[in-house]
């Protein structure tokens, strides 16, 4: 398989390797060191690294910063972009300074709404969508043109592997493939999935993929968050929209002694990968532990992930 | 229509405290409607304003007035002869509405009463929702009647986004996620091939994003 950008990402992918990311939350301060020490953390169990876009709302370190400190470092970054907070300038803006860094993976996302981080009075943007900058980083990519017509020469084009994401558990169901269809042609190249918690829904979406023949045209990489606690689990149950959070996952966690938890958590992990291997359509994992990155290297080894391919 | 809802009487009462004479005025257009603007309100606010006075030993004359409209030039005059004796207004007008007296008697202070609100229905009796954001370029006709840009929080024209629950919004399990009605619309018509498409980005330029907006019909130009 050819591939359009310089990204190991896509590489990886066109090489028939499972793929493997995961995910980085920049620091609330000036502090690169946090971001240093996730990236070194991470960085070899990996391919690529994502960088969270002031995830959930709360003011973070920006995502393109990190994101060239991630490169500085020898990591191959993802760099994650929401709607949300930029309009299409901002947003074209960012993207030529990716390009002018290097940055070859672009996650492009609306974003969750503010009401739920640590600025509920700011006003929001949304001049576009998620769909609407995947054919945004496309035309800049494969056309050499802005939104305003603005030509770009061959050569000082951004050249991103284009990715999204998508939820196989929001409401209603049966348009959730539909809409991943939308994303795919406006232009996405990988797809990143909510945390897995109900298998039996996920495949169901799976096989709706495949039956449509959508994963000939889209890397769909599954998404991994182990649970670090009963109480994650609720509250992930609870709290976080459009997260599908089965009884048995709580139940399961309940029935190991307290000490114990982390670890059944992490099991648990493992075991859905190796399960999703198995799964039609599924081409990779991407494993978010959430504040608990110290967990991925155990994780991808156990899963039999490790060591990761080279590719060039 | 356009919908507001009273300010908080304090609020009012901070404003004008220092004066001695006040007009508080209403309108019979759509803040009647939404029972935050029109005859009846302008009474309880006088009322309530009199009696805080009174309590008060401030010696405070507050009348009243209900004009049939604020947003145009013809019934504004009506309180041509009267509002130079007042020291302050208090509309309870839609925003267009005070500002428009503020311009036809510059000379005198003019305070909002209410808090203007959205462009919305009456949905049940006390119940007014939103349901137009004034984006200058309708695209109704393409969404089964129900618009993506007012209903949904993101305004975001390929959705559902990934927070959409039960028929939910992610911001609150009362609000109902507008791209779910949208896509039951459309399943309806038998027109989700418009569901499939991907929207382009939206010219926003009839928006508020295009600076103050004015419309000619110079057919109408005397």
């Amino acid at each position: 398989m050819s591939t359009t950008t310089p990204s190991k990402l896509e590489k990886i992918l066109a090489a028939g390797h499972f793929a493997v990311t995961s995910e980085c939350g920049p620091p609330r301060s000036c502090d690169q060191s946090i971001v240093d020490e996730k990236a070194r953390l991470v960085g070899p169990y990996v391919d690529v690294i994502n960088v969270t876009d002031n995830q959930t709302a709360v003011v973070r370190m920006c995502s393109l910063a990190s994101c060239i400190r991630i490169k500085q470092l020898g990591f191959e970054p993802v760099l994650q972009m929401t709607t949300r907070d930029r309009n299409r300038i901002g947003l074209q803006s960012d993207l030529l300074g990716a390009g002018a860094f290097g940055i070859n993976n672009v996650l492009c996302l609306t974003g969750d709404h503010q009401r739920f981080g640590d600025h509920p009075t700011a006003a929001n943007v949304f001049d576009l969508d998620s769909t609407q900058l995947i054919q945004t980083v496309k035309r800049m990519r494969d056309e050499g043109k802005l939104l305003g017509g603005q030509e770009m020469a061959e050569g000082v084009r951004p050249q991103l592997f284009i990715g999204a994401a998508e939820n196989p558990f929001a409401d209603p169901f049966e348009i959730r493939v539909l809409r991943l269809a939308k994303k795919v042609a406006a232009g996405a190249q990988f797809i990143q999935t909510q945390c897995i918690y109900n298998m039996e829904k996920f495949k169901l979406w799976m096989q709706q993929i495949v039956d449509r023949g959508l994963n000939e045209k889209v890397s769909i990489l599954a998404g991994i968050t182990p649970m670090k606690s009963v109480g994650m689990a609720k509250y992930m149950k609870a709290k976080v929209p459009g997260m599908d959070v089965p009884d048995e996952i709580i139940k399961r966690l309940q029935g190991v002694p307290k000490d114990k938890v982390a670890a059944e958590g992490v099991t648990m992990a493992v075991e859905q990968i190796q399960e999703l291997k198995e799964c039609p359509g599924v081409r990779g994992f991407h494993i978010m532990a959430i504040e608990w990155e110290v967990m991925v290297p155990e994780i991808v080894e156990r899963a039999g992930l490790s060591p990761r391919p080279e590719v060039s | 229509m356009i919908m507001a809802k009273p300010k908080p009487i304090e609020e009012i009462i901070n404003e004008i405290k220092g004066f001695d004479k006040i007009l508080v005025a209403g309108c019979n257009g759509c803040v009647a409607v939404c029972e935050a603007g029109g005859l009846k309100e302008v009474e309880i606010l006088a009322s309530a304003l009199r009696m805080y006075f009174g309590n008060q030993h401030k010696n405070m004359q507050i009348d009243e007035v209900s004009l049939t409209r604020q947003c145009d030039k013809e019934y504004l005059a009506e309180i041509k002869d009267r509002i130079g004796s007042y020291d302050a207004v208090v509309s309870i007008a839609c925003g267009a509405g005070v500002q428009f007296m503020t311009e036809m008697y510059n000379t005198k202070r003019i305070y909002p009463g209410v808090n203007t609100c959205f462009i919305g229905v009456t949905e049940e009796k006390g119940v007014w929702t939103e349901r137009c954001q004034a984006c200058g370029e309708c695209i109704l006709a393409r969404t089964g009647g129900i618009c993506p840009i007012a209903r949904c929080s993101k305004r975001i024209l390929n959705g559902p986004c990934g927070g959409s629950s039960n028929g939910k919004c992610e911001i609150d399990k009362d609000v109902p996620c507008g791209w779910q009605l949208i896509y039951e619309r459309l399943k309806e018509l038998g027109e989700l091939k418009r569901f499939e498409e991907p929207v382009s980005p939206k010219d926003w330029a009839t928006s508020r994003d295009g600076g103050p907006r004015k419309l000619v019909k110079e057919d109408s130009q005397i």
